[in-house]
């Protein structure tokens, strides 16, 4: 008999006759919307993403661009193929190096890189996380990853309340990396140190 | 090994790999308790994060529907098991992932040795996973020439320090700040010889250690926190971004899951992605979670395995009053809150799974009777905090005292007749009773003697006997054989000189006949309550 068969086999012996159990979409109680309008979202998220120690910045849409360009001043980095044209300060065009599933840069060209420029999915205000889902305008994961700054862009329409929210709005077939706050560890003492193998800066721009 | 089926369900195999405690838990507990730098090491951290889960839970005003929702959701996995299984299975492969199912520790070690020799790499990058801690299978990589290298920096504390994880969060959790800067300086080639004990710096030496491995694996082995049946996705939850580079940039990726994580829908995620982070390292949100689906064409690795790992977890399914505890999700909440993990650390326990879950989980999957495991359910004062803090509410204190009766049941074992249908039952049948011990005869002569009123009044007339053991303090400080136990760390005072039910006897001669229920009420804890436990669990 296959292990498959046999390890079957001995699940459906161990249950035997067991009654189904209960749907838990019956016992759903917990909360599925915040109710939170706009302005207390960007509120909520702000105040949760520098608990983690990220920087933050709220500007409006017509000004992604000079945000995008102050945090990358002067620096060579990665940007996503499908990432917003008119969030890139033509200035910044020679140090961009351009990156897609097609063309993916080589993890060394990524390592040698001080910083990745990508917009998001989805955040979640309550729980300070951001979402990247592998779209064209945030690139592969990789990119995201190995350069040791990530300035993330958050249009304001993409922000939910709640955990469940977020949930709802995402594709769980496409790679979905959720980032709450720069890379950190507790593994000392179980006190949170900011900056381990992730990007140890996190400069997150809120686009309303 | 099949058996022949009798109308009783044979059970199940047992688990094998670092899932049995080598010595009883009473003599490693002793041994760990007399050092103590360790417990002030854990005192510290299970006291910092004790105060940082409540304080993020506390927050969510839905805390108890997400419990709730988080046990029903289990609930109702593990009665679906077999279908999820093979839905995930479906889904998995047919997003170009490969899966294999390993019915114990050894098959699992093999299926990943043999995918790694595929490969043709001799090493591999290691997210923090409790599914290959329990299999051994960084041992048994080594012992056949492919290095394993551990990316978390807990995980890596201990690889370097030659040392065995106790705790399931933060491996190192017995290692403080400056034990660990000696082991970065004397296991770290390249490392700075003036680094210091700042938390800050020591993560910076790890960054700079693991950064090329990472930039240059081609092979990574993780686990999972999910399997999402509905569509085969994975998932791992985590800090540092060594996951992430582990999930990300090797081109094949080995998860070694047991069967009992898959979950129906990806909308139990939203339920689990709020219990879980908040539950383990007492922040709203993990800083990294990955999941991935099979392959993306051109995102991360392109050859992906997936090994589902059996090993005694059908035997802990098959008893039905211990199958909660595979509900656990791995947030460490329950070792955090605990008395005697506070104490005792996670070494004490002798398995993969220390604190709490470990001392019904090590036995349910090896069944009580393996090696030492049996003392396992007994390392609890069934106070109950575990429980309280359990996201997916796992009624601990019940099992443990289910797993003592099955350790009773086994060690002293009276057959369990026809009648005894359940598989607590099954398991002792047949099984050769021991010969009686200490305890077994004093439980026989407590039977005997508390059963009739006369034999008691008998034995009652001994006190003034057992009042001369005491010393001049009017405390019993040793007592022979069994009773040393309770004696070597407390007294007991000495017993009064006549039994409550005599005084009772001779009062109601003396008095005159009384008028009213109310006035006849004498002194009425007597001098029979012992108050040696209370002062016993002061210490």
């Amino acid at each position: 008999m296959s292990a498959r068969e046999e390890i079957l086999g001995r699940v459906r012996e161990a249950l035997g006759a067991e009654p189904a159990a209960v749907q838990p979409s019956a016992l759903a109680e917990y909360r599925t919307e915040s109710g939170l309008d706009e302005d207390a979202l960007v509120e909520l998220l702000v105040d949760r993403l520098e608990d983690y120690k990220a920087r933050v910045e709220v500007v409006p849409r017509g000004n992604v661009a000079a945000a995008v360009r102050a945090r990358l001043e002067g620096k060579e980095f990665a940007v996503p193929e499908g990432f917003p044209a008119e969030w890139l300060d033509p200035s910044l065009d020679e140090r961009a190096v351009r990156d897609s599933r097609e063309a993916p840069l080589a993890v060394v060209r990524l390592d040698g890189l001080d910083a990745v420029v990508t917009s998001s999915a989805v955040s979640i205000a309550e729980t300070g996380t951001i979402v990247l889902d592998g779209s064209p305008d945030q690139g592969r994961r990789a990119i995201s990853l190995v350069p040791d700054h990530h300035v993330c862009v958050v249009p304001v329409e993409t922000i939910v309340g709640i955990v469940p929210e977020g949930f709802a709005r995402l594709d769980t077939t496409r790679p979905l990396t959720l980032i709450s706050g720069p890379s950190a560890t507790s593994d000392i003492e179980l006190e949170r140190v900011e900056g381990v193998h992730g990007p140890r800066t996190l400069d997150v721009i809120i686009a309303r | 090994m099949s058996s022949v089926s009798l109308g009783i369900p044979a059970v199940p195999p047992r688990g094998f790999g670092n899932i049995s405690a080598v010595e009883p838990f009473p003599q490693a507990a002793h041994r760990e308790l007399g050092n103590a730098q360790l417990r002030e090491n854990l005192g510290h951290a299970t006291h910092t994060i004790r105060d940082k889960r409540l304080r993020v839970v506390s927050e969510l005003p839905d805390w108890q529907a997400l419990r709730d929702a988080g046990s029903a959701i289990k609930t109702e996995a593990m009665s679906r098991l077999p279908e999820l299984l093979t839905q995930f299975e479906e889904q998995f492969t047919a997003r170009g992932g490969t899966v294999h199912w390993a019915r114990d520790a050894a098959e699992a070690n093999r299926i990943v040795e043999g995918l790694i020799r595929e490969t043709g790499s001799d090493e591999v990058v290691k997210v923090k996973s409790m599914a290959t801690q329990e299999i051994g299978l960084n041992e048994y990589l080594e012992e056949r020439g492919i290095a394993a290298f551990e990316t978390d920096l807990a995980e890596l504390i201990v690889q370097l320090g030659h040392d065995k994880p106790s705790h399931i969060l933060v491996p190192a959790i017995h290692k403080n700040r400056t034990e660990i800067r000696d082991i970065f300086l004397r296991e770290m080639p390249d490392v700075d010889p003036a680094l210091t004990d700042e938390p800050r710096r020591l993560a910076m030496a790890a960054r700079a250690h693991l950064r090329r491995k990472f930039l240059s694996a081609k092979v990574a082995i993780s686990g999972a926190n999910f399997g999402i049946a509905e569509m085969g996705t994975l998932g791992v939850v985590e800090s540092e971004g060594n996951g992430r580079m582990c999930l990300t940039l090797p081109e094949t990726l080995i998860t070694v899951m047991g069967i009992e994580k898959v979950l129906p829908r990806a909308q139990d995620l939203e339920v689990f992605m709020q219990l879980l982070p908040r539950s383990s390292t007492g922040e709203r949100m993990n800083p990294y979670t990955s999941l991935w689906t099979g392959v993306t064409p051109g995102d991360g690795p392109q050859n992906v395995h997936v090994v589902l790992l059996d090993n005694g977890r059908t035997r802990a399914l098959a008893d039905r009053h211990g199958r909660s505890a595979l509900h656990c999700i791995r947030c460490s909440a329950c070792m955090n809150v605990c008395p005697v993990y506070e104490r005792t650390g996670g070494h004490a326990y002798g398995s993969t799974y220390p604190g709490p879950i470990g001392a019904i989980l090590s036995p349910l999957l090896t069944g009580v009777e393996a090696e030492e495991n049996s003392s396992l359910p007994y390392a609890s004062s069934l106070c109950g905090a575990c429980f309280d803090a359990c996201p997916v509410k796992i009624n601990i204190p019940e099992i443990l005292v289910h797993l003592r009766g099955e350790d009773v049941e086994a060690k002293h074992g009276r057959d369990a007749g026809p009648g005894g249908a359940d598989r607590a039952g099954a398991k002792s049948s047949g099984r050769r009773r021991g010969l009686p011990t200490q305890m077994d005869v004093a439980l026989g002569a407590a039977s005997w003697a508390l059963s009739s009123g006369d034999r008691l009044g008998l034995l009652e007339k001994g006190l003034p006997v057992a009042r001369a053991l005491a010393g001049r303090d009017g405390k019993i400080s040793r007592l022979p054989g069994l009773g040393a136990g309770w004696t070597q760390s407390r007294d007991i005072p000495a017993p009064p000189s006549e039994s409550f039910r005599s005084w009772w006897k001779k009062r109601q001669k003396d008095a005159p006949p009384a008028d009213g229920d109310g006035s006849t009420r004498g002194p009425a804890t007597g001098g029979a309550t012992s108050d040696g436990a209370t002062e016993g669990e002061a210490q």
